[in-house]
């Protein structure tokens, strides 16, 4: 079994990690939960000795008696992979590009294990095999780009058990996954724990997959414990203000708004579709297309909030560009309060003024060398400068929460959640009917979130907008939209009020994306009235 | 390493202090001759010694300083003015023919020796600084749309380019407004680096009698006409080389420093 005991981290004079206690026994999965920032990263570090560099560890981490803080770098070595595994959030780059999945495998276990390559590939078999990737269709001699990546996190996960370490520690395998496929890969991890009898430490920022998975659940705050103990326990007592204020905002519901009475027309989808050739697959094979959006149709009312869902790959982001008027359809057209979107100068900016956007990405939102007061006002190119511009991006942001000495700085200054509501603000400032929110809550920390979607709701009402909400986590959805969506390979399968659809959902995709996705036990959520929650007030 | 940016800047300055002082004083005349005095050795009075017609060496080396800095500056401000711009439209339009118009186009630029083409243009226009300066700065040009397309292309895959697409703005005003001041810290070293390549492709031209004529002092041509004198006085050869190193030398370490001081995926925490 590993333990720790008094484990603590600092950089200097700055504490990251606090008398960190935490038991791994064999057999067992234990969640690791936090907001970004809590240290929940740095602890898997620590144990496994890869702390970046200036940073000190103390306390102790105890495998067999033994205390891998005191290990010289060498013997660690042979630790990392052989009794302690590790893997990733981001599939794409936790695996050279350059050998094949057979030989990553089996280099794992030529090093540790000295086998000549022919057993080791062997072993590298039998280990794909057991994460799922079966023989013949996924030979040995595959390289990860031929993978999706999911299937690249299942290489990475046959890496990490290649040598039956006594612990594996996760560090949000399926964050970058989509549901089905996050899915599958919990399941996976389940199995491999029952079966090798291994310890599982799950790092996330997610109740909800630490609900359906974890034996035991650690909250970590600011670098220290705040609670621990078993699931379920956890989950109906909440016995800390910070648990219950991590709960209240994973489950929080943003006012509700009511659509308009008299139904309006603003934006109609009229047929669009889209292709895209696919390379060929040999010299005289024919050229195939992809087609991305396949004749989809469907409106959005003045003042609606409806909701585009699927999984990576089924074309939203296709259908979203040519929305905004930045790529061109190959058929059917779109049509924005009457007037036809084109691409470029084709679509006057009058037109294009009644459209905005918010992106997934707080940190590349930004030119990251203009003002704040500069990045706000960039979508008044379309209307002109008003000579009260100052003032009007003073009043913006002041609608979105973010204090009037933002203006003069640059946006690094801000964390993720401040940077989400500036953009709201970029995208609220030459008051457009409509705005495009792409994933825009997905990479914010659960209360930030609950924060995010409360400002969207109290301006939707301020200012009449219509919202179309791309997202692949239905449970945001369920809580923002009036209508939703339901998008698979290029076409609608499903659509209709929110509730509705997610209710009873009838299209076979709906149901499976609905199973996938993890949720916590209605009867885990204890209705305590919460003071600790966290939200900001709303501004008048 | 800032050693690289201080010793750099320490190095180049000195050329170019030596550059700007002449303008304003030198020890001696370079155009007075004085057969007399040829060939002296480093004393008191000429501290660099002097060539082979008595003229001052120092003098002359502060001279020479403003010319190849003269033909640099405009061979490089040449390659960015013209290389820049095409840089930023191959990368708007990416993908297209006209991304694949410029950088074919660059290819065959590349695809010549630069010294062929140099001489090439001379043999057209007749040997002098301003043609050395256009030889050198139209090789200037597909190194410069190179970097800048390379540097252009993973920003345009930003979420910030699609916002301004989105407030309306087209390629070019976004290349001028978003791109450029994004990417300039890598032109800046880029510069740099094309500057000391500028001040060395200009001492080969002149040596090969291609580039400043007589009298205008350049320290290529001091090489050519010193070489018959090595064994005689070796200071003569000696000083325009070690003042062609030095530069160069300088240039390059400066470039080197503002790479690790501007480039932030270069720039390591403390």
């Amino acid at each position: 079994m590993i333990q720790t005991s008094r484990l603590s981290v600092e950089i200097g004079a700055h504490e990251i990690l606090r008398g960190l206690d935490l038991q791994l026994p064999p057999g067992r999965i234990t969640g690791l939960v936090g907001e970004s920032g809590s240290g929940k990263s740095m602890a898997a570090l620590a144990i496994m000795g890869l702390l970046p560099e200036g940073m000190r560890a103390e306390g102790r981490v105890d495998l067999d008696g033994r205390n891998l803080l005191d290990l010289p770098e060498r013997e660690l070595c042979r630790i990392r992979g052989k009794r302690i595994g590790m893997i990733f959030q981001e599939p794409m780059t936790a695996l050279n590009p350059l050998m094949t999945i057979g030989d990553q495998v089996a280099e794992v276990l030529r090093i540790h294990q000295g086998l000549d390559r022919k057993t080791a590939l062997e072993r590298a078999r039998d280990r794909l095999d057991r994460v799922g990737l079966a023989a013949p269709r996924f030979p040995l001699t595959l390289y990860p780009h031929e993978l999706s990546g999911g299937q690249r996190q299942r290489v990475a996960i046959a890496l990490a058990i290649a040598l039956r370490p006594d612990l594996l520690i996760a560090d949000e395998p399926t964050t970058a996954l989509d549901v089905t496929t996050q899915a599958r890969i919990l399941d996976l991890l389940k199995g491999l724990v029952r079966d090798e009898g291994m310890a599982l430490l799950l790092i996330t920022h997610d109740l909800a997959v630490v609900a359906g998975i974890a034996d035991r659940v650690t909250v970590m705050q600011q670098g220290r414990i705040v609670e621990e103990g078993p699931t379920e326990t956890v989950f109906r007592e909440q016995a800390h203000p910070y648990t219950r204020a991590l709960f209240a905002a994973s489950t929080h519901q943003p006012r509700l708004v009511l659509p308009t009475a008299q139904p309006r027309p603003l934006l109609q989808v009229e047929g669009a579709a889209r292709a895209y050739p696919l390379p060929r697959r040999g010299l005289a094979a024919p050229r195939e297309t992809l087609r991305a959006v396949d004749g989809v149709s469907f409106r959005i009312d003045a003042g609606e909030s409806v909701g585009l869902v699927g999984e990576s790959g089924c074309g939203k982001s296709t259908l979203t560009r040519a929305i905004l008027g930045l790529d061109p359809l190959q058929g059917g057209r779109i049509l924005l309060d009457g007037q036809e979107i084109r691409t470029g100068r084709a679509m006057a900016p009058e037109l294009r003024a009644r459209m905005q956007a918010v992106f997934q990405d707080p940190f590349g939102s930004f030119d990251p060398r203009w003002r704040v007061e500069q990045l706000v006002a960039e979508p008044f190119h379309l209307t002109g400068l008003p000579r009260d511009w100052r003032e009007q991006v003073a009043e913006a942001l002041y609608e979105v929460g973010i204090a009037g000495d933002a203006m003069r700085r640059h946006i690094h200054e801000f964390s993720g959640g401040q940077r989400q509501r500036i953009a709201i603000a970029r995208a609220l400032i030459i008051r457009p009917r409509l705005i495009v929110l792409d994933e825009a809550v997905s990479a914010l920390d659960v209360r930030v979130r609950a924060q995010v979607l409360d400002l969207l709701a109290r301006l939707r009402v301020s200012h009449g907008l219509s919202y179309l909400f791309i997202s692949h986590d239905l449970s945001v959805v369920r809580r923002i939209t009036d209508r939703v969506l339901v998008m698979e390979k290029g076409r609608i399968v499903e659509a209709g009020p929110t509730h509705q659809v997610l209710g009873q959902p009838q299209h076979p995709y709906t149901q499976s994306l609905l199973a996938a996705t993890p949720r916590i036990p209605a009867a885990w959520q204890a209705h305590v009235p919460v003071d600790g929650l966290a939200l900001a007030p709303p501004a008048p | 390493m800032r050693w690289s940016l201080i010793l750099g800047a320490l190095l180049s300055g000195l050329a170019l202090v030596a550059a700007l002082v002449s303008f304003l004083w030198t020890p001696a005349d370079v155009t007075q001759l004085a057969i007399a005095q040829k060939l002296l050795p480093p004393s008191g009075q000429h501290w660099l010694g002097t060539d082979h017609f008595g003229r001052d060496m120092l003098s002359m080396i502060m001279v020479g300083a403003r010319t190849s800095i003269a033909v640099a500056l405009v061979a490089v401000g040449i390659g960015m003015g013209l290389g820049v711009p095409l840089g930023l439209l191959a990368a708007a339009r990416s993908g297209g023919w006209i991304d694949e118009a410029v950088m074919r186009g660059n290819d065959l630029v590349f695809a010549f020796p630069s010294l062929v083409i140099a001489i090439l243009i001379t043999a057209a226009l007749g040997p002098s600084a301003l043609n050395a300066i256009i030889a050198i700065g139209i090789f200037n040009i597909p190194v410069f749309a190179r970097v800048t397309r390379g540097a252009a292309l993973p920003i345009w895959t930003l979420d910030y380019i699609r916002a301004a697409q989105v407030a309306g703005k087209g390629a070019s005003r976004i290349s001028v407004q978003h791109i450029l001041p994004n990417i300039a810290n890598l032109l800046i070293v880029q510069g740099t680096i094309q500057f000391s390549l500028g001040i060395l492709a200009e001492a080969g031209l002149s040596y090969v009698g291609l580039g400043a004529q007589p009298p205008t002092p350049s320290w290529g041509r001091m090489l050519a006409e010193a070489q018959t004198m090595v064994a005689l006085a070796p200071h003569v050869a000696i000083i325009p080389g070690l003042a062609i190193v030095v530069t160069v030398l300088g240039l390059n370490l400066l470039g080197d420093g503002l790479r690790d001081a501007l480039d932030p995926r270069l720039r390591r925490s403390p």
